[in-house]
Order: C-alpha cells, then sequence, then structure tokens
C-alpha cells in the first residue's frame, strides 16, 4: 500500500493557502516559498509516524514560519537561536496557532497569490507559467513538459517573470469590495486561460496538456469555496467541467480531431455534466448573468442534448446574442452565426459574419466557418477560396485535415 | 442495529490525489463494500459532489438560502434524505417544505449525489461468477 499516497495530497492541498499565508508574513515570494518547502520537509518527517495534524494548512504555516525566522536569524547573526525544543514542541502551539490564524484571511491570501502572478506586464504563458509553479506547486519539468518547451527554458521563464513580479507593489491589507472584484476578474481570466492551454487539437498533446486543464478546474474550486457566493465562479468553474467532460470523445481511435457534433455522447463524463448543471442552477439563481455563466449555460445545452440533432440552437442563438451584448466581440458573433445557421439557416448566417472579415480576416474559424456557409448556399467556388485560405492559416494538421474533408466533400459534389 | 457511517477529509485534499492513489484507494474501498453487500449488510451507499455544488437553507422566521455548505460547528448532524429532485428550485422547495414542518433553528445542507449505490439489506448477494 501507498502509505504516503495521502501525504502528498494533503500538502497539495495545503499548498496556495500556506504560500499565500507565508507571503502575507514575509512579503518575498522566494521566502514564502522556501519557508512552505522547509515544512513541508518536515512534514515528510514526522506526519508518517505523527499522523496529520488537525489543521495541516496551519500546520504548515506554523513550521515554514519558524523555519524562516530561523534561517533568517541565523543569516543575520544578531539574535541568538532559539532553543530546537522550542520550535519542534508543536504539539501545544499548533491548536493556539489554528485559532489564532483567522481563516477569513486565506482567501484573499490565496486571491492575492493568484493575483501577483498576473501581472500586467507579463505575457499570459508566463502568468501561467508562475502560477503553475507557486500556487500549484508543479515541477518546472512538468510544466515545461505541458508547455512542450525544453526545462531551463521554461526555467529561465519563471525565473524572470518572478523578479518581474518581485519589483510589483502588491498591497498587503486586506483588499475591499471593489478591489477584490477586480482581482477575482483578472485571476479568473487567467485561470480560464490556463484551462484553454489544457485543450489541443493532438492527441499526444492533449495528454500532456490535460494537467494543465485540470488545475484550472482545482483553482476555481478553490476560489469558490472561499467566495461561495460569486456566480461567475459557479460559471467558470461548470464551463470548465462541462468542456472537460467531452475530453474522451474529443478523438476518434486514430488520434483525429472529432467536432462537437459527430462526438460519441455516450463516453462524455456524467459526473462532470451533473456537477457543472448544479452549479449553473446555483448561479441562475442570483439574477447576475455574466460571460462565463453564459458560456456555461451554453455547454448545458449541448451537454443536456442527448444527440446532436437534439441540440436547442434556439436558445444557443439567444444566449450568444447576451454574450454578444455583454462583451461584444467577432469571435462571439462568429459562434453566434453557427447557431444562426441552423435556426434561420445559412444566409442570415452569411450576413452576420460578412462585415466581420476586416477583423477577422488571418482568423481560421472565420474562413472554415464561412466556407461551410457557403458550400451549403451552393456558392461552391467561393467556399473553395475559403476553405483554402483557412488551410494556409490552419494552426495545427489536425485543423487543416479538417477542412480539407470539407474541401474533399466538395469536389465529390462537382465531379 | 443499523448505523450511518459519514465519510470526512478535506476535499481539496482528496481532489489532489494522483489518479493512480484515487484508482488504488476505490479499489479498496470496493473491496471493503463488496463483502458488507455480500453478508447482506449493506445499505445505500453514496459519493457526493464537492461542496461548491451545495445550497444551504438556514431555517429562521424567514427561511435563508445560502450558497455553499453547512458551516456552523454549534449543530450537529442529525439525519439526512436522499430525494429525486428535476432541479436546484425544486430541492429547495422540497427541504422548505421539511422546514415548515420542522421550524425554528437548523439548516438543511441541499448536496447532489454524484453516485448512489442501492443495496438491499438483509438482501445476501452472491458473490459474481468469475
Amino acid at each position: 500500500m501507498n502509505d504516503i499516497g495521502w501525504i502528498d495530497g494533503v500538502l497539495g492541498a495545503a499548498r496556495p493557502q500556506a504560500v499565500g499565508a507565508l507571503l502575507r508574513y514575509f512579503r518575498d515570494l522566494d521566502l514564502a516559498e522556501e519557508a512552505f518547502q522547509e515544512a513541508c520537509l518536515r512534514a515528510l518527517k514526522t506526519w508518517p509516524q505523527n499522523g496529520p495534524p488537525r489543521d495541516p494548512a496551519a500546520w504548515l504555516i506554523f513550521v515554514g514560519r519558524n523555519a524562516a525566522m530561523d534561517d533568517i536569524r541565523r543569516r543575520t547573526k544578531q539574535v541568538p537561536l532559539p532553543d530546537e525544543a522550542e520550535i519542534s514542541d508543536l504539539d501545544d502551539a499548533e491548536h493556539a496557532m489554528a485559532e489564532r490564524l483567522d481563516s477569513s484571511h486565506y482567501r484573499d491570501d490565496i486571491l492575492r497569490l493568484l493575483f501577483i502572478c498576473c501581472h500586467a506586464e507579463l505575457p499570459s504563458t508566463q502568468q501561467i507559467a508562475l502560477a503553475l509553479r507557486v500556487v500549484c506547486g508543479l515541477s518546472v519539468a512538468r510544466i515545461a513538459r505541458a508547455f512542450l518547451v525544453g526545462e531551463a527554458a521554461m526555467e529561465q521563464r519563471i525565473t524572470r517573470a518572478k523578479a518581474r513580479v518581485a519589483k510589483a507593489n502588491v498591497p498587503f491589507e486586506t483588499p475591499g469590495a471593489a478591489e477584490r472584484a477586480e482581482r477575482l476578474d483578472v485571476v479568473s481570466a487567467m485561470v480560464y486561460l490556463l484551462f484553454n492551454e489544457g485543450y489541443s487539437s493532438r492527441r499526444e498533446e492533449a495528454e500532456q496538456r490535460m494537467k494543465l486543464a485540470e488545475e484550472a478546474i482545482r483553482l476555481v474550486r478553490l476560489l469558490l469555496r472561499g467566495f461561495p457566493a460569486e456566480p461567475e465562479l459557479m460559471g467558470l468553474l461548470a464551463l470548465m467541467l462541462l468542456q472537460q467532460a467531452r475530453t474522451a470523445a474529443r478523438f476518434d481511435a486514430g488520434g483525429t480531431i472529432v467536432l462537437l457534433e459527430d462526438q460519441d455522447r455516450s463516453r462524455w463524463n456524467g459526473a462532470q455534466i451533473a456537477e457543472g448543471l448544479a452549479l449553473i442552477d446555483k448561479a441562475v439563481r442570483h439574477r447576475r448573468p455574466g460571460p462565463y455563466q453564459i458560456q456555461a449555460a451554453i455547454a448545458a445545452l449541448h451537454a443536456r442534448a442527448a444527440r446532436a440533432a437534439d441540440t436547442d440552437w434556439a436558445q444557443i442563438d439567444l444566449l450568444y446574442a447576451n454574450l454578444e451584448r455583454l462583451q461584444p466581440s467577432p469571435v462571439v458573433t462568429l459562434n453566434r452565426a453557427v447557431a444562426v445557421s441552423k435556426v434561420r439557416g445559412p444566409a442570415a448566417a452569411l450576413a452576420l459574419i460578412e462585415p466581420l472579415e476586416a477583423t477577422l480576416s488571418s482568423y481560421f474559424y472565420f474562413h472554415g466557418v464561412r466556407g461551410a456557409l457557403l458550400d451549403q448556399l451552393g456558392r461552391r467556388g467561393e467556399a473553395r477560396v475559403s476553405f483554402d485560405r483557412a488551410i494556409t492559416l490552419a494552426n495545427s494538421p489536425a485543423e487543416a485535415a479538417h477542412i480539407r474533408q470539407h474541401l474533399d466533400r466538395l469536389e465529390r459534389k462537382s465531379s | 442495529m443499523l448505523y450511518a457511517i459519514l465519510c470526512y477529509n478535506s476535499e481539496d485534499a482528496v481532489g489532489s490525489w494522483s489518479k493512480e492513489y484515487h484508482d488504488e484507494t476505490m479499489a479498496r474501498l470496493r473491496a471493503v463494500n463488496d463483502k458488507l453487500a455480500r453478508q447482506g449488510r449493506l445499505g445505500p451507499v453514496a459519493r457526493l459532489l464537492p461542496t461548491t455544488a451545495a445550497t444551504t437553507l438556514r431555517k429562521g422566521r424567514e427561511n435563508l438560502v445560502i450558497d455553499g455548505p453547512f458551516a456552523e460547528t454549534k449543530e450537529q448532524l442529525l439525519g439526512f434524505y436522499i430525494v429525486e429532485c428535476s432541479s436546484l428550485d425544486a430541492a429547495i422547495e422540497t427541504a422548505k417544505e421539511l422546514a415548515t414542518a420542522n421550524p425554528g433553528t437548523g439548516s438543511f445542507e441541499i448536496r447532489p449525489v454524484a453516485e448512489l449505490h442501492e443495496h438491499t439489506i438483509g438482501q445476501k448477494q452472491q458473490k459474481p461468477a468469475a
């Protein structure tokens, strides 16, 4: 039996809270991480014999803080070392410590830790890498593998990001409501990007990257536990779970990507769908719709359709219209066009996307969708031009292969 | 005597288990479940969805619907229901009915069930052939 399997879980779970609290004490990311590392080493030494403490995060914070203070004193040599017995005799101290640590601080500690990773001057991939290292505790090697880069390059990327972040002046006082809301917005966007990094159109990559999506889900869960009445967090978690539920159906046996409408829905993950739907139910009760909730509601309509043909496209069209109003973007309109084509036909959909040509002219999906609509209207020559354009813009062989199928079908029709 | 055995743990820690450790643990638990079922001693077994999917109805002069799990430490778990509901609203309505029947203090935590295995007590299950 794997006896320390549970310890890894407990340490991993306590990490965001513990590093967040240690950062609040030391106001230095490296010091906070080292202190946590030291506390973990001590936990691995003592927990297997003594069993886990009642509040593992409080234990780790307490032990980590003492270890780091000890280290600082030793280095500055100004204060004599404390008696070893004083710091190792934790049983009595632990309880008092857990009482003293105000649990309401924790959620702001975690939020601050994530927010620091979202430094505006860092490109989003660096924000994500930093969060994976600092908040989730993934090894540099694991992160490098997920991003398909060498370990040395990733190490350098994270070190640079940390240096940048160290110079940022993030306030350590408890944030006010407006500041908290702003931090939640920024952090949510980063975590959703992290989730999307977990998606790939190639199967081998998808397996490497699955971990990213799982970590993103873990982080939103953590945030939602801290801020249980935030409907957009419920929506974001639901959106991720409903998308993640389709993982097993996204590739066929040969590793080719399978589009939503052709997926074998019996392979979707029922538990994740159930959880996603339960979260949407909760969010809706707040009557404060937001972009994540709407996107989750769209994903839910797909999840609820037993067959692709049962999809409630009219409702999806309405939801996209709402999303367009809340968050106007040509990409949202493009997505809406797919729903419109199902409800009102390809001509209406084409009319909707024609004005986007200037903004989306170098966007793969735009030409793919446009080609498919023209094809449905029997305008084969123009369809071929769009598909050809899409192929030159494809981001992966799988995307190109998908468009080639369209072209092959066109060929067959015209011959 | 029937006993309910309620499972408590840090869901974040359980959520951080590696897939291998999760599968191993589930297999070990299943072995215990199977033994109990063969002896005819096992009733329903449920795994609940995470607390982030929970809603709590706090009883009072007016019932209060709160996001999240039951969090008071001064009240104790006294019982539970498993009810089929078409939506969260329907589940809240059911909890309100219970609150009307049993007014005053206390709460009902409403948690969606992830998995339910229904066994019948007193019915010995044969070891599956092969």
